[in-house]
């Protein structure tokens, strides 16, 4: 548990935290791209160097420009009237506080069964790639039909607006 | 080919880069101040006034007519005429101009000045570079920085000054020519009273003086 | 790595590793716990000056340039031959009052810049800049490059947003399309290199194609698969640092400055600083990939520091770069993104399919030729497809009546 890793712990959950909090959407687009960051750099610190990175391309790079057009292409950036916060929020916070506990309970049951271990496994990009094509090539392909679904879809709804224009 | 058109593209651009070191007219720039161009022979600016000989205010051409401060459009011509005269390049007396003022920022350098003017007094000249700190007085020209001599006005129109000497000359020409036969005429009128018991003895005399004065 | 170098003299080898020693012997007054920190330290200082400084010298050197194709002298009076220019933009960029729009959203406003210039400088760390000279030698080093690239749109969109500016949010909204477009063309044709040099790290890829047969290097653009690798990258990073012909987001004559009209003073100089030290480094790794990266283009020009190459090889794509801004006109935005997705990327896909063909054929002239054959054949298959039923044929005019 070294200095860093706090230092990113408190970057991260600043992150979500303002993510929820901010009034703004644009805001909370902003922050909750501080929080991807926070975890791109907690991955890096694990040396999971491939995953970290594509963490960067992949959500920051991607999902966040993603959210912020959606945001602004659906005049979402309007401040809400009526507050951020909904009047149930109390079951709310008691339903994130039984996810947390069951999430919690699982990570800590599974850590008693790895032997602990001084080497650090290590997974550079050279064995993620022999894996995906070798142990993992089924689900490889899922992925590759669901984002040519998704390519299509998009064209698909592309071309019905451009024909209901004319 | 998809591409031909960017590949012929850059081979123009590369060629004025390169051609641009080596040859004069891929690289049309003048860098001025140091270079200048030198401007056509009727180019024209601001107006000035054209005095003949070494004295500006004894050749001066102008006689105060104000036919120019008349018409000139924006008015920025102002003349106050002489009380006295003094002889022309004839050596008639005229008046002259006691003040010829012309505020340059009003100037428009349409030349009619110079088209109206039957004295050939007030001609264009070609200086640009007339910039000045002080608004008011920097542009106001008086006589004395309009008056420029007749060989400058050769240097700047060289054809023009040409044409405008000729017509004077041949002005002065004909005004010497009247004045010696007025001269012949009155010394003919002289000696014909004198002589006028013999009229046939006057008249052979006064048609060969005629003939002199008209050739 | 430690890449040994068997020069043909001492001198040579000492000159090429020159800096190294440089840094070493600066190091060496320090006491040994705090070397290596120091040593990183002293790499990044040499990064921040030297780009810079290449930066102000690309921006007189631009316009000089520009000035030259347009039959004109560049700047001329700062100087000789207007070399101080930048001195005096840079005088003008730091005493220029900075407006801040009233209704504009300051956080985020300061903050771009900013995440633009720290992203792109990151970007620099793992470009191998000569034997030896690579900040990080990280083994996904080609991923961090295109993770920083990928960051650098976010603040493009932070910037035009935060101005609360029409111009500027519609500037940012087309860059950022723009750049997401162009980035998988970027990735997709690294990923070829990647495919036959075997690893993501960049030294590694340099230290495959600093190999010769007889006098001629083993770089990649000498290869089918290489130069149709190489002609789509460049084009993708033309589009990625917004260069013309893709400068639609920064098109003066449609959007004043697009996403970055309301910057002002040293906020401005600091965009224009984070574009070009962008074009640099998309330029260090196309150089990387493509055309050797420090090694010399002949066997037997390898005396000539491996520095120099590099550099050399990064400033001749920079003139590349302002060859092509003073040759073509700006591209339309719809026409730059059908551009990237009905031309490029489609062609990228092929040239993954040859470039496998290329490894899987093993050594041997007929994947020379077989490749060389399906790229030009789809080249001018699409060409014609493309250009059918576009006649550009005389200029007719229709007079008014």
């Amino acid at each position: 548990m070294s200095p860093i890793f706090y230092l990113l712990a408190v970057v991260t959950l600043a992150g979500a935290l303002a993510t929820v909090l901010l009034k703004h959407l644009v805001h909370c687009a902003l922050a909750v791209t501080v929080a991807f960051a926070g975890l791109a750099l907690l991955f890096l610190q694990l040396d999971a160097q491939f995953v970290g990175f594509a963490q960067i391309l992949v959500y920051i790079g991607a999902v966040a420009i993603l959210v912020v057009f959606a945001i602004l292409l659906t005049r979402g950036s309007d401040l809400p009237k009526h507050g951020v916060f909904s009047s149930t929020w109390a079951l709310g916070l008691a339903i994130a506080a039984a996810v947390f506990a069951v999430l919690g309970w699982a990570v800590i049951a599974s850590t008693h069964g790895i032997p602990q271990q001084d080497n650090v496994p290590s997974a550079t990009a050279h064995d993620i790639g022999i894996a995906l094509v070798g142990r993992y090539v089924l689900p490889l392909e899922i992925l590759a039909l669901l984002l040519t679904a998704a390519t299509i879809g998009a064209v698909i709804v592309a071309m019905h607006e451009k024909g209901k224009q004319q | 080919m998809l591409g031909d058109g960017i590949l012929k593209g850059m081979a123009e651009t590369a060629r004025n880069f390169f051609g641009s070191y080596v040859s004069k007219d891929r690289l049309t720039t003048v860098e001025y101040p140091e270079e200048r161009i030198p401007t056509a022979e009727n180019a024209r600016v601001f107006p000035f006034l054209v005095y003949d000989g070494a004295d500006w205010e004894a050749g001066l051409r102008c006689v105060a007519c104000q036919i120019c401060e008349k018409e000139c459009p924006p008015k920025c011509i102002y003349i106050e005429k002489s009380a006295d005269k003094k002889p022309d390049y004839v050596g008639k007396p005229q008046f002259y101009p006691a003040r010829f003022d012309i505020d340059i920022s009003v100037c428009m350098s349409c030349q009619i000045c110079v088209e109206v003017c039957p004295f050939e007094a007030i001609k264009m000249d070609t200086q640009f570079e007339l910039a000045t700190d002080d608004r008011f007085a920097g542009l106001l020209e008086d006589r004395e920085k309009l008056a420029k001599s007749n060989e400058y006005y050769h240097s700047i129109h060289p054809t023009e000054a040409a044409e405008v000497d000729a017509r004077l000359a041949e002005e002065k020409a004909k005004v010497e020519a009247r004045a010696k036969a007025a001269a012949q005429a009155a010394a003919a009128k002289a000696s014909a009273p004198a002589s006028a018991s013999a009229p046939g003895a006057a008249k052979p005399s006064a048609p060969p003086a005629k003939n002199e004065g008209g050739s | 790595m430690i890449v040994a170098f068997e020069a043909a003299n001492s001198f040579s080898a000492n000159l090429d590793q020159i800096f190294i020693f440089l840094r070493n012997w600066l190091v060496g007054f320090l006491p040994a716990a705090v070397q290596p920190a120091a040593a990183v330290v002293l790499d990044v200082i040499a990064i921040v000056c030297v780009f810079p400084g290449l930066f102000a010298l690309t921006t007189v050197f631009e316009r000089k340039g520009l000035g030259r194709i347009q039959n004109r002298l560049g700047p001329n009076r700062v100087g000789p031959f207007g070399l101080f220019q930048p001195i005096a933009d840079g005088i003008k960029s730091l005493t220029k009052e900075d407006i801040v729009p009233l209704s504009a959203n300051a956080l985020v406003h300061f903050l771009a810049p900013l995440v633009l210039v720290v992203t792109v400088f990151m970007g620099f760390a793992v470009l191998p800049m000569g034997r030896n000279m690579v900040l990080v030698d990280m083994d996904s080093g080609l991923l961090f490059f295109f993770a920083m690239g990928a960051a650098t749109e976010l603040s493009v969109f932070m910037a035009g947003w935060s101005s609360r500016n029409k111009y500027s949010l519609l500037g940012a909204m087309r860059a950022v399309a723009q750049m997401i477009s162009y980035e998988v063309v970027l990735l997709l044709s690294s990923v070829a290199v990647v495919m036959i040099s075997g690893s993501l790290s960049l030294p590694a890829i340099v230290a495959a194609q600093n190999q010769y047969s007889g006098v001629f290097p083993h770089w990649y653009i000498f290869t089918p698969w290489g130069l149709a690798g190489f002609l789509m990258y460049a084009i993708a990073a033309t589009a990625e640092t917004n260069r013309s012909p893709f400068d639609l987001p920064e098109g003066e004559s449609e959007l004043v400055a697009g996403y970055h009209t309301e910057y002002s003073g040293f906020k401005f100089a600091l965009f224009f600083l984070g574009e070009y030290l962008a074009m640099f480094s998309i330029s260090g790794l196309g150089t990387t990939l493509f055309l050797g990266g420090w090694s010399a283009p002949f066997s037997f020009l390898q005396f000539i520091p491996s520095w120099f190459w590099f550099f050399g090889k990064v400033m001749m794509s920079i003139f590349v770069f302002i060859w092509m801004r003073g040759t073509l006109p700006r591209l339309r935005q719809d026409q730059l993104m059908n551009f990237a997705w009905k031309f490029v990327l489609p062609f990228t896909l092929l040239n993954l399919l040859v470039t496998a063909l290329w490894h899987f054929m093993g050594e041997g002239w007929q994947r020379w030729v077989v490749c060389s054959v399906i790229l030009v054949a789809a080249y001018a298959l699409m060409g014609t497809i493309s250009l059918r039923g576009r006649h550009i044929g005389r200029r007719s005019y229709r007079y008014a009546e």
